[in-house]
């Protein structure tokens, strides 16, 4: 089987995301592998393991310092590398396009995993689109994965705990979702190893496909600064408590 | 007059509260607002639309009858609507559900897609959402002929406009889908979902166990809350995963968050900052939640919260 995982390289959680001209960020920002690209990742390792006649590409859209989220990849044990290139910060639109021209000009794929959303633009969406522009069906946010004869079948979290059980045939695309597994550490042998591995580097665009009709346009971002005031209620537990009751009653109203 | 189509939300034979937020997000003297129902049981919901403003209601089913959901299928009726009735902007929650299925149709109908809104102007076509963790809104023109929007859910504040709506039957042939749902394991969470709850009582490291979540579920029982955990909570076992409120969790937006024993990272804000007001809970006088929240508390949230329980039990009873 030929696995592909899609992943990006996005600004750290912790880290501080500096606005500038108006609709961009400073991008010198500690950047990391998408957290739910891990487990997409590893969710394909672990399934190679399993077969032992399958390949694991890893694919990403960035700018140069994403080779980093893909040779974190390697690391992790995924075979080779796809770097599709850019100045730019593309939309979901383009980058399902991009993601999907790429994967088909490399081979053909059985299953296609990705994380469940990204958390610098969450936007929810790209698994979706590239399903559809590669004419699969996908399941997003699963946790729980098997795969057998042809089928995959897999646990979608969906609400209040509840687990909605999917089955398709592959050709597919999962979105992994926090609870699928536990990414695995990376170790400084295999750190050294992906350094050998093969990066195929391609510019987007000399990547062929329609344009988009549509587009998403960023005006502006903002720095959501914090505006509350935390009021310390003082006194006894009893007195504190009454407190808050009669605070919490008038914000209700 | 341009037509906004809302995709309504149903749990069990009724509206979820949610959606009536969706509707005033869309409301405008401009535009006809139309609802689309999948669950078969269109016309009874004619009162609860009407009353936020709906026009239409568009009772969807196939000519077998009720379409048993599947995300394909679902996706497949609406887009079918919208193009019958020229429906060219839709709005949804970014529930669990209008999360399998906004970017769907979006997808298909390659339209320009901003899930989890926290404002929507439909007739300028312009959001705000939060992005980086929440540390940063963005402000997002949508350009394309057709347009959807997902709402984070309470994060729009329903007002009743009052109308006189019709409902509209209308049938659809949607087959071959690809995939197959099985079956829906419920949970052994009960009630609301989180990211619908008005009120959330959320416990972190401090809880120190599982069964201690007892006492947060006590205080929730009596104001009709959802309980939530931090990611340390969560970490050490103490609560399922489906309970995470934050960065690798859920994101809500109740109208107030009491938060019992939680630090207060920055991803722990991620998925709890836009709420109402924010009540804090913690021994530690200098954690972090205390520089974030409306209301703080010094103490220890195990002979706090059994006061409130107590307090609130003797006030809502009256």
């Amino acid at each position: 089987m030929q696995i592909y995982v899609c992943v990006k390289h996005v600004p750290d959680s912790a880290a501080n995301i500096i606005v500038k001209e108006k609709n961009q960020f400073d991008e010198s920002a500690k950047s990391v592998m998408n957290p739910y690209d891990e487990i997409a990742v590893e969710e394909a390792v672990t399934l190679r393991e399993r077969d032992g006649n399958s390949e694991v590409i890893v694919v990403t859209l960035g700018k140069e310092g994403a080779i980093n989220t893909l040779r974190s990849a390697l690391a992790m044990g995924a075979g080779r590398g796809i770097f599709i290139k850019t100045h730019e910060r593309p939309d979901s639109m383009i980058t399902a396009r991009a993601l999907k021209a790429a994967i088909e000009q490399d081979g053909k794929p059985d299953i296609v995993f990705t994380g469940k959303e990204s958390i610098d633009s969450e936007g929810m969406q790209t698994m979706y689109r590239l399903a559809a522009e590669l004419g699969m069906p996908v399941a997003n946010n699963v946790v729980a994965f098997s795969m057998a004869e042809g089928r995959v079948t897999v646990e979608r979290e969906i609400e209040a705990g509840a687990r909605e059980v999917v089955e398709m045939s592959i050709p597919c695309l999962i979105g992994a979702g926090k609870g699928l597994n536990n990414p695995r550490y990376l170790k400084i042998p295999d750190i050294m190893k992906a350094k050998k591995k093969e990066v195929k580097e391609i510019d987007l665009d000399s990547l062929s496909f329609e344009k988009p009709s549509s587009s998403l346009e960023i005006l502006e971002l903002e720095l959501a600064l914090e505006k509350r005031q935390c009021k310390i209620l003082k006194g006894q537990p009893e007195e504190v408590v009454q407190q808050l009751v009669e605070l919490i009653k008038f914000d209700e109203d | 007059m341009e037509k906004i189509g809302i995709l309504v939300e149903i749990k069990d034979g009724e509206i979820k509260k949610a959606n009536y937020g969706v509707i005033t997000g869309a409301w405008g003297n401009d535009h006809e607002l139309y609802a689309l129902v999948l669950d078969g049981c269109g016309p009874t919901y004619k009162d609860d639309l009407q009353e936020y403003g709906v026009q239409k209601i568009i009772d969807i089913s196939a000519k077998k009858g009720t379409i048993q959901w599947n995300p394909e299928l679902w996706a497949r009726a609406v887009i079918h609507t919208m193009n019958h009735f020229g429906i060219n902007t839709l709005l949804g929650l970014t529930s669990a559900q209008g999360k399998d299925l906004l970017p769907r149709i979006a997808a298909s109908l390659d339209a320009p897609l901003v899930m989890d809104c926290t404002s929507v102007n439909v007739a300028e076509r312009t959001v705000t959402k939060s992005q980086f963790s929440g540390k940063v809104t963005a402000t997002i023109r949508l350009n394309g002929t057709q347009c959807v929007y997902g709402i984070r859910p309470n994060a729009i504040e329903p007002k009743p406009a009052p109308c006189e709506a019709e409902v509209i039957r209308h049938q659809v042939s949607v087959e071959g889908e690809q995939m197959m749902i099985q079956q829906i394991k419920e949970g052994e969470l009960t009630g609301v979902d989180l990211t619908e709850a008005d009120i959330i009582v959320s416990g972190g490291r401090a809880m120190g166990g599982a069964e201690n979540f007892r006492v947060l579920h006590e205080c929730a029982e009596v104001m009709g809350a959802a309980v939530g955990a931090s990611r340390a909570a969560v970490d050490s076992r103490y609560a399922p995963h489906d309970m995470q409120v934050g960065q690798t969790g859920k994101t809500v937006s109740p109208k107030l968050y009491i938060a019992c024993g939680i630090s207060g990272s920055i991803q722990h804000f991620a998925g709890m900052k836009t709420s109402g007001a924010i009540v804090a809970i913690n021994t530690d006088p200098d954690a972090p939640i205390f520089e974030k929240c409306d209301y703080g508390i010094v103490g220890d949230l195990f002979e706090i919260v059994p006061i409130l329980t107590k307090q609130l039990k003797e006030t809502l009873g009256n």
